[in-house]
């Protein structure tokens, strides 16, 4: 480097400055204040951050608050949710009532991890339980689609009825893919968004695939 | 916990430990220093006593010291066995692919190839094949759940992730031993991209026929689709192998099982379709074919709907 050869720092100037890295010095009291904080405040902390993160997927904007502060509460209830509505809808009720609820769990949990490690190892910067978060999230369109079925079935099961849960579940699966490509298609090297956004496209597919046959008792 | 940490307490009998004689040395030095000195110092003494901590004082900041020790090289290890084994990046090159490669490579995996005097590239890709393996998954979901197949041990979903999973993965195993027995030049995640790239004919062929219910409109796409598939890896294979009777092995096998695998799925995930058609061909019903063909996906509920109600009065 010939260039820093002329570098000098003159005898006369005095280095000064601080060492010491400036960490929040309030945090052992913060610490000391959530362990010494009435429950109620802890759930309603917990369970705005949850709400905000819903609000975050029904509008879908480029943020990096869901990415951020990442929790799995949300995707288990809406897994739940979806997994106790598709129970005991198709031929044999008898033998399928179980596996059913197993199913739809595995299925979701499963394609997350497979997606998340397929985009990171396409290159991708986002964390695991990051990627799993929003995965998560992004299946409330679909939970919404599952609930509308649900009351459309309840009024007939002829061919209008199939129209209207095909166009509902069809909006949602868009409006799911959508979202969540929004969120994870930014942590991808440029040209191979396309590579990241197809496990998705599938992994929310199977998911819709299994509202729109749902057939009740 | 006492086990990984060596117990010096229960060295009491090695009498010849220099530990224990420095110990009872000292420990008769200093009461020998109290008897001597006055009652004045004798606090001193205490604290120079209590500093000591005597014999098992010792011991215990020993076994401390070793325990800590050992922990520390446990901890170290272990993490650097995890950091080994459970590290991804293994993988990360056979991910290394741009869009517009995978589609040329899905579209090329339909071309059989001319030059078998040569040995063809196979790019030892991962990605593609998996999408594909997954593909075919949904395909099979969509299969099964129009024909109403009742699966009795297992699910669904398992079924169809075990066939298509066990197929490329004990398929490509297999292929990879008989390669090495007739000196093939493949390696194993050669095998695997083509084995998996093959596929892309059963995900197209499935797709089409199982919206539509023709025999024959099966067959034709079993020949022409599955053919072209089967001769591309079988070409690619050729070219890599020396010698008649093993090319003659190798592609027989390969050829065999590729195709055999498309008409298992087609028949086994969907004779009950194919059970409803042959009854209403039967009383001669032709408008329901003719339905079949324009709205497909309209008439599998109705079909399905109308094969309930027959069922029902039968």
């Amino acid at each position: 480097f010939p260039g820093l050869a002329d570098v000098s720092i003159s005898q006369d100037i005095p280095v000064e400055g601080e060492i010491t890295v400036p960490v929040g010095s309030h945090s052992p009291d913060e610490d000391y204040s959530t362990l010494d904080e009435p429950v109620k405040d802890t759930i309603m902390r917990d369970l705005k951050a949850v709400g905000k993160k819903f609000v975050h997927v029904m509008y879908p904007r480029k943020s990096s608050t869901l990415l951020r502060d990442w929790d799995l509460w949300g995707p288990l209830v809406l897994c739940v949710s979806l997994a106790l509505m598709l129970q005991g809808g198709s031929a044999d009720s008898k033998d399928d009532g179980g596996p059913q609820f197993a199913e739809v769990f595995v299925i979701i949990w499963f394609g997350a991890v497979v997606i998340t490690l397929n985009s990171k190892l396409l290159g991708g910067t986002i964390s695991f339980f990051q990627s799993l978060c929003v995965l998560g999230y992004c299946v409330m369109p679909l939970t919404v689609a599952m609930l509308v079925c649900r009351l459309v079935l309840l009024a007939g099961a002829g061919t209008v009825s199939f129209i209207i849960r095909l166009i509902v579940v069809g909006a949602m699966f868009g409006w799911s893919t959508l979202a969540s490509t929004a969120f994870l298609a930014d942590s991808q090297p440029p040209n191979r968004k396309a590579l990241v956004v197809y496990p998705i496209f599938l992994f929310y597919f199977v998911i819709s695939w299994m509202i729109l046959t749902f057939t009740p008792q | 916990g006492g086990s990984a940490v060596i117990d010096m307490e229960n060295m009491d009998d090695t009498s010849g430990s220099s530990f224990e004689d420095m110990g009872e040395m000292h420990q008769r030095m200093k009461e020998e220093e109290e008897e001597d000195e006055a009652e004045g110092e004798a606090g001193a003494g205490e604290e120079e006593d209590g500093e000591f901590l005597g014999m098992k004082g010792l011991r215990g900041q020993l076994g401390r010291q070793v325990a800590d020790q050992m922990w520390q090289v446990g901890k170290r290890q272990a993490s650097r066995a995890f950091s080994l084994y459970a590290n991804i990046d293994i993988l990360r090159p056979y991910f290394d692919v741009e869009p517009v490669q995978v589609r040329a490579r899905l579209l090329e995996s339909m071309i059989p190839v001319k030059m078998i005097n040569f040995p063809q590239k196979i790019a030892g890709e991962l990605y593609g094949p998996l999408m594909l393996v997954f593909t075919l998954v949904a395909i099979l979901l969509h299969g099964m759940k129009t024909s109403d197949t009742i699966i009795r041990e297992g699910t669904l979903m398992g079924t169809a992730i075990g066939t298509c999973f066990g197929y490329w993965l004990g398929v490509s195993s297999f292929m990879y031993f008989l390669a090495y027995l007739c000196n093939a030049q493949i390696t194993m995640v050669q095998m695997l991209s083509l084995l998996g790239y093959g596929l892309f004919g059963h995900c197209i062929t499935l797709f089409v026929t199982y919206n539509i219910h023709f025999h024959s409109l099966f067959y034709i796409f079993w020949l022409v689709v599955g053919g072209l598939s089967t001769l591309r890896m079988v070409a690619v294979l050729v070219s890599r192998t020396v010698g008649h009777t093993q090319r003659l092995i190798l592609c027989g096998t390969l050829a065999a099982l590729h195709m055999l695998f498309l008409l298992y799925l087609h028949f086994a995930y969907h004779k009950v379709v194919e059970g409803i058609l042959d009854t209403l061909e039967g009383p001669n019903m032709p408008p329901f074919q003719r339905v079949a063909r324009d709205i497909p996906v309209v008439s599998n509920a109705v079909l399905n709907t109308t094969a309930k109600a027959i069922a029902l009065t039968v």
